[in-house]
């Protein structure tokens, strides 16, 4: 083991002391242990988030099935999400048409609004701002939910009952998310552009049927179809990271909202990946 | 430490007793026998190799100090954590797979909490089983079940529609001692039914076991450190102690079992006791 320097006093002697020793021996082997760790930690955090997706998905089509809390799960995820994808839709649209007006100006580009607001939010923004908006509502719900069953013993309870927690708690969340995603997001695109013409019509001074028919030329099946599946994979992410977290969460109040800050966090993280991952498959080359 | 081993059997069931190896092995046609059972979490073992045989009808409740292992030792009967070694049986047969899952369904559990589900009501959570389980019953069927259950533990029918959450925590015990009993099981589990509870109700819940349990003439196994409990509802009482099953005894034997950890656990002295 390597001699250490003498520490001279003071608070910037000292920073300059801890610095030379992070470029120490000591140091960079401390650093590289600590990145380490956390490498190992990640690694085995994506394969029990992987095993867990997979044996949630194994029992999706196996009986028994649980039809009295999927339909639950319906109104939990999808209805009551509604007013919230729904508002956040409609304001995204109306700031994406004056950005674009804004923008467009420069190159003297302004009749492109309703195209532009129209791809944006379909491709993208509609279930991007959607999802990022079901995965804080809805993960940490679920998440904050199934970890309290864990630390009242209500999911031993449900095992003790003959019942597979798995089915009877993961699978109706995981469907009802798969299922609701895509419709609320087809809402959220219509509010969205719905947005983006009132401004559009009232603002900045666009005749409505000229906007409605740019919006109708320019938008694509395709462009819908790639919301709608991405929409699909984000409710996926978004039940199974809150089922996850709370599957896995520690005891007491602490431990439960560890667990919902943690299902949120990652939903949202895994969105951005995915969305990007999807953006590459539908629309590169 | 190995402890003082000192068993007694006189009571109502009384199967055959052989002690050796600083343990206590209590053999016979047990209707549940579990065998050098090992369970460790982490480097942190628990249980270090219990032997013991549950007759059918008996009522045995196990004691011991808080941590001791005796949740563990009822989670891993019910499969609820996996022990590391030996053997649980049900019927003779290990339990696992086919022969779990006919375990499973013979047997209710009252959870120290009451474990009731908060999203279903008092009839669904007590009928929760009968509307989901293989012998699945009509709504209204299971419901009128549920409502006799109810009243068998002294809750009106005027309960059945409420939350869980709208009830006393003595409430939400008898809902719990219910929904244990649903299923007219075989086998009903206790952990810690009196935990909670002020002595006048712990008392109803004690004389509500020990009823039931009678009445249904169903095999009883419960965990608790609370004595009153134990002289309610036991028939046979098994202590453990660091890890394996450091006395057992009929009930009435208890106060003369001559093992230090029973009589310092029956004087409330264990803590000075191992100082000692």
């Amino acid at each position: 083991m390597g001699q250490r320097a003498p520490i001279p006093a003071g608070p910037v002697a000292s920073t300059k002391a801890s610095l030379v020793s992070m470029r120490g021996p000591l140091g960079i082997g401390f650093l590289l242990a600590a990145i380490g760790r956390s490498t190992l930690a990640a690694i085995r955090s994506i394969g029990r988030i992987s095993i867990f997706a997979v044996i949630a998905v194994s029992h999706v089509l196996r009986p028994p099935f649980f039809f009295r809390e999927l339909s639950q799960q319906l109104l939990a995820i999808g209805f009551l999400s509604l007013p919230v994808v729904g508002l956040t839709a409609l304001f995204t649209g109306g700031a994406l048409a004056l950005q674009i007006y804004a923008g467009g100006a420069r190159f003297n580009a302004e009749s492109v609004v309703p195209a532009l607001v129209a791809i944006g939010i379909v491709r993208e923004l509609g279930p991007v701002i959607g999802g990022l908006m079901v995965a804080g509502r809805v993960s940490a719900s679920i998440a904050a939910e199934i970890g309290t069953m864990r630390v009242t013993e209500q999911i031993d309870a449900l095992e003790t009952l003959s019942t597979d927690p798995i089915k009877y708690l993961v699978v109706p969340r995981l469907l009802a998310g798969v299922i609701t995603m895509p419709c609320l997001t087809f809402i959220g695109d219509t509010v969205g552009i719905l947005g983006g013409f009132l401004v559009g019509t009232q603002r900045l001074g666009f005749n409505a049927a000229a906007y409605i028919q740019n919006t109708w030329n320019f938008l694509e099946v395709d462009d819908v179809t790639s919301s709608l599946v991405k929409a699909a994979v984000f409710g996926f992410i978004i039940a199974i990271m809150g089922c996850y977290h709370g599957h896995r969460s520690e005891r007491g109040a602490k431990g439960v909202g560890r667990a919902a800050t943690n299902a949120v966090v990652t939903a949202s993280v895994l969105i951005f990946t995915a969305n990007y991952l999807l953006t590459e498959t539908f629309f590169s080359a | 430490m190995t402890p003082a081993v000192n068993t007694a059997q006189n009571g109502p069931p009384s199967p055959q007793v052989a002690s050796g190896s600083g343990r206590a092995l209590i053999e016979g046609a047990g209707l549940i026998e579990i065998e050098s059972l090992h369970k460790a979490f982490d480097r942190e073992v628990v249980l270090r190799g219990i032997d013991l045989s549950i007759d059918r009808g008996e009522s045995l409740v196990i004691v011991g100090q808080s941590g001791s292992g005796k949740s563990v030792l009822l989670k891993c009967i019910l499969g609820l954590a996996k022990p590391e070694s030996g053997r649980i049986l049900f019927r003779g047969r290990p339990l696992q797979g086919e022969n779990r899952t006919e375990f499973l369904d013979q047997f209710g559990m009252l959870f120290q909490g009451g474990a009731l589900f908060d999203s279903l009501t008092v009839w669904q959570n007590v009928a929760f089983r009968l509307l989901r389980g293989k012998n699945r019953k009509r709504g209204s069927e299971a419901r009128a079940i549920a409502i006799e259950k109810l009243h068998r533990v002294g809750l009106e029918a005027d309960v059945a529609d409420r939350y869980p959450a709208e009830l006393s925590g003595g409430m939400q015990k008898r809902v719990g001692l219910a929904r244990a009993i649903g299923a007219d099981p075989a086998v009903i589990f206790f952990d810690e039914p009196t935990t909670g509870l002020d002595p006048v109700r712990a008392n109803v819940i004690n004389a509500l076991i020990r009823d039931i349990v009678d009445e249904l003439g169903a095999t009883a196994v419960t965990i608790t450190h609370d004595m009153s409990s134990v002289r309610a509802i036991a028939h046979r009482v098994a202590m453990i102690h660091d890890g394996i099953i450091g006395w057992s005894g009929p009930v009435d034997s208890m106060d003369q079992s001559g093992n230090p950890q029973m009589e310092a656990f029956l004087n409330g002295g264990l803590s000075a006791a191992r100082t000692d």
